[in-house]
């Protein structure tokens, strides 16, 4: 089964079309990474696929729900990581957890809040205040707080941004132990984060997607040399076939 | 359940900010200390405890606001309001997980307030009750004021601009420093308009047991906080969209 089918998505703001006629398929448990350059419809896309934004065309499916007929049940279904650190500052990493679980309407929060504390490791900072944490912990924390719904789908915001390399490296350890457990939607600007996590790779370019494919594809299909080569080929000027 | 979840973040957000607590609980105590000193050396009837400690109340609800208004800012400028939006929670769950809390907050800070002014001789009673449920009103009018600051700006702007107009327009519109009758004219018609001179007046009243003078301004507080909720929450409902 698809986790996601999105079928001629489109959204026009005032005389700009952000994302245009998208049409995309992505099967369960697949790690499906967005790139583009900045303005290429990635963020809108996912804003509409998170409820955040109406589309003004076409229609997307979270697992057979529709994202504007049962809006409230596809994002029962869904977990969000935005792309800046969205933590509750003056709460305890627990708390934050919890309070997700609540706003999920969870009755387990508690358990829920120990089962991810015990998978991402965050028990030697349950007790901080999320805003006395390094951005690497905020970031696992932020990732966290997007599971602790037990969502089926995660959609992943640049999750690394600003991250050093270290901080990145454990991020991505963690992010690699949901591969196939959940259907994850990653955006990304590191190209090596999309090619080392990501089954599949969607490259947009002025709202709609240049190519999909395994990276080994897309280098194949370009005939560049290396992936970074690639990605300016399919996401440059005139990439786009209509 | 989600509502209830969302409001105790927000009483945890703010009882946890020390300044918060800083200036909502002790700059009304300190103007209440100022004004009583002032009172002990140059009496003024105006300064006299038992009016001016409901007053004091209803300005130490400006914070109120801004604790309000800052909250709603921090989570729109961040990307916590995101996170939230993307989750079942619906409007109502929003509004009133923001907004409910704000009132026992209200409360809270009035309880300090009047217990404090017993230093300076406050007489407490029932009408202190009555005095505290004539605040209520204009708890919910603040509440009301911050959420549609919060709605509209940053969380810079709230903090700065909305911060000191607030707090200058409750503190000179709302007759606890001076007398407004004394100026007179186009400022005392837009004075006794405004709900801030008459949640003062309803304040009073209630905690001098004059019940007679109590209706005709608590009316007015009613009338605007029930005009100011209403926009809040249109103010609000409009930036989840534009979020």
């Amino acid at each position: 089964m698809n986790a996601i089918e999105i079928k001629s998505l489109t959204k026009r703001y005032a005389g700009v079309t952000a994302v245009d006629r998208l049409s995309l398929d992505i099967p369960e448990g697949e790690f499906f990474a967005l790139l583009g350059v900045n303005g290429a419809g990635k963020s809108t896309l996912i804003r509409m696929l998170s409820g955040l934004t109406p589309a003004t065309e076409g229609e997307a499916l979270l697992l057979g729900r529709s994202i504007t007929r049962e809006a409230a049940a596809a994002k029962a279904l869904i977990g969000v990581s935005p792309q800046e650190t969205a933590v509750a500052p003056n709460l305890t990493a627990r708390e934050n957890l919890e309070l997700m679980a609540g706003v999920y309407g969870l009755p387990d929060g508690a358990a829920r809040a120990d089962e991810i504390i015990a998978a991402f490791r965050l028990d030697e900072i349950e007790k901080k205040a999320a805003r006395t944490l390094s951005g690497g912990w905020q970031r696992r924390l932020s990732i966290a707080m997007a599971l602790v719904s037990g969502p089926k789908l995660l959609f992943l915001d640049e999750p690394t941004l600003g991250l050093d390399i270290i901080a990145r490296r454990e991020l991505w350890a963690h992010i690699r132990r949901l591969k196939g457990r959940i259907t994850i939607i990653l955006t990304t600007h590191y190209l090596e984060e999309a090619v080392a996590l990501s089954d599949r790779i969607g490259i947009m370019s002025r709202g709609r997607l240049a190519a999909v494919g395994a990276a080994e594809e897309l280098i194949e299909r370009s005939g560049a040399a290396s992936f970074e080569d690639a990605f300016i080929a399919l996401a440059g000027e005139g990439a786009v076939e209509s | 359940m989600k509502m209830r979840a969302f409001a105790l973040r927000t009483v945890k957000e703010i009882s946890r900010d020390k300044l918060t607590v800083l200036f909502g609980l002790g700059f009304p105590l300190i103007v209440l200390a100022l004004l009583s000193i002032i009172q002990a050396n140059i009496p003024v009837p105006l300064f006299e405890i038992n009016r001016l400690a409901p007053g004091v109340a209803v300005f130490g609800l400006s914070f109120v606001a801004l604790f309000s208004g800052l909250l709603i800012a921090r989570d729109r400028c961040t990307s916590f309001l995101m996170r939230l939006l993307a989750s079942p929670m619906t409007a109502a769950d929003y509004i009133a997980g923001y907004m409910l809390p704000m009132l026992p907050i209200a409360v809270l800070q009035s309880v300090v307030c009047l217990l404090a002014a017993t230093v300076w001789g406050f007489r407490l009673s029932l009408n202190t009750l009555a005095c505290l449920a004539a605040l209520l009103p204009a708890a919910a009018l603040f509440t009301g004021i911050g959420t549609m600051c919060g709605s509209v700006f940053t969380d810079r702007q709230v903090g700065s601009l909305c911060g000191a107009l607030l707090t200058n327009l409750s503190a000179w519109l709302s007759g606890v420093w001076f007398d407004i009758s004394l100026l007179g004219g186009a400022f005392e018609k837009v004075a006794r308009i405004l709900p801030f001179a008459n949640a003062v007046e309803a304040a009073r009243a209630a905690s001098a047991g004059n019940w007679s003078a109590l209706p005709l301004p608590l009316a007015n507080v009613c009338l605007w906080a029930a005009a100011t909720v209403a926009t809040a929450v249109l103010l609000f409902r409009r930036s989840m969209r534009r979020n």
